[in-house]
């Protein structure tokens, strides 16, 4: 099979099939009504903050403060996207709002 | 399905329409312009269905991450998901064949309406419970197949566009500092983030970052307060 079609199809299998074993796995292990071990509950408490921290690191892993614009756009847009949400908290004003500030960014300001 | 149930249960969901077809067509348009089609917007969220894990999932499609890293990462960003479904083991298992779909459809907005319905006596729960969660995952559909037709024929410039995910992030990252008690985890995340991003590099990060969270969070567990924020429903 030609790779570029058979790489993307098994990554979403693979995804796909991990995302629903994480939404099974309570109904496999529990589902007989067994006490939920402290250590899965607490992880699954835990470690979503730190997950998300992650990804947000994730999403600037690319932005190179050593050359123009030193990462200024991501940082402002970023702010805008803070600024809106603790100010709102309307989901879809705060990730709108900071996308069209970062799309004129980096389409007329740091050019 | 009667035609007091769907009503019921389209009313129900109306908050969810507008934001999954915002976020899809955001989806859909990100992953046309990574060069992937319509035909693989309707099968990725048909198939993966998940929010922030599909926006991930544009960057691995090409190849170039490890198995065990994607695995890892996957089973990491869904890890809340372990939780949602403790709250619902016995109704789901009453459901029969529908109850499969109910696992699989469970995702953060759905969680929240299944929780927060105060559903009519007149009206079949597990009947609203089956719509509710398929009229979810169908404005979901919609949204990222059209995002996907959309982004073919969008005639202004989308360059920057790809900042939605990073926004979708920053705002759940906020979401979650207000929700929690304790900052520990959140900033745990980020400490372990930059110093694997320093240490290992743009593409190899990930796994050590979560690695050492996930150990972290569990050396430091007992001393960390658990908010009350994270709701569990009944």
């Amino acid at each position: 099979m030609n790779p570029e079609f058979s790489t993307p199809l098994l990554v979403v299998l693979i995804v796909a099939l991990c995302t629903f074993a994480t939404r099974f796995l309570p109904f496999a292990l529990f589902g007989g009504g067994k006490e939920v071990p402290a250590i899965v509950k607490s992880l699954g408490v835990l470690l979503p903050p730190a997950v998300i921290a992650i990804l947000v690191v994730y999403c600037l892993k690319g932005v190179n403060f050593m050359i123009p614009p030193n990462g200024f756009p991501e940082f402002i847009a970023i702010g805008i996207v803070a600024f809106l949400h603790i100010w709102k908290r309307n989901n879809l004003l705060s990730i709108g709002g900071g996308t069209v500030a970062y799309m004129l960014l980096v389409q007329m300001v740091f050019v | 399905m009667t035609k007091e149930t769907l009503k019921y249960a389209f009313l129900q969901t109306l908050p969810v329409l507008f934001g999954y077809l915002f976020m899809g067509i955001a989806f859909g348009i990100l992953l046309e312009r990574a060069g992937y089609n319509f035909i693989w917007a309707f099968f990725i969220s048909s198939i993966v269905y998940a929010g922030s894990m599909q926006f991930v999932l544009i960057g691995l499609l090409g190849g170039g991450m490890g198995l065990f890293s994607m695995i890892l990462l996957t089973l990491s960003v869904q890890s809340r998901h372990i939780f949602y479904g403790l709250s619902f083991i016995e109704k789901f298992k009453v459901m029969g064949k529908a109850g499969w779909y109910m696992i699989f459809s469970l995702t953060d907005e759905t969680y929240s309406l299944l929780c927060g319905m105060k559903i009519p006596k007149e009206l079949n729960e597990k009947k609203v419970f089956f719509t509710v969660a398929a009229l979810d995952q169908s404005y979901w559909i919609a949204g990222c197949t059209l995002g996907a037709i959309l982004g073919g024929f969008i005639g202004f410039d989308t360059t920057g566009i790809d900042f939605a995910m990073t926004a979708l992030f920053v705002v759940i990252f906020i979401e979650q500092w207000y929700g929690f008690q304790s900052h520990i985890p959140a900033m745990v995340g980020i400490a372990c983030g930059l110093a694997a991003l320093i240490i290992f590099g743009a593409n190899a990060f990930i796994l050590p970052a979560l690695i050492a969270s996930v150990c972290l969070l569990l050396v430091f567990k007992n001393s960390i307060k658990q908010g009350e924020s994270q709701e569990v429903c009944q």
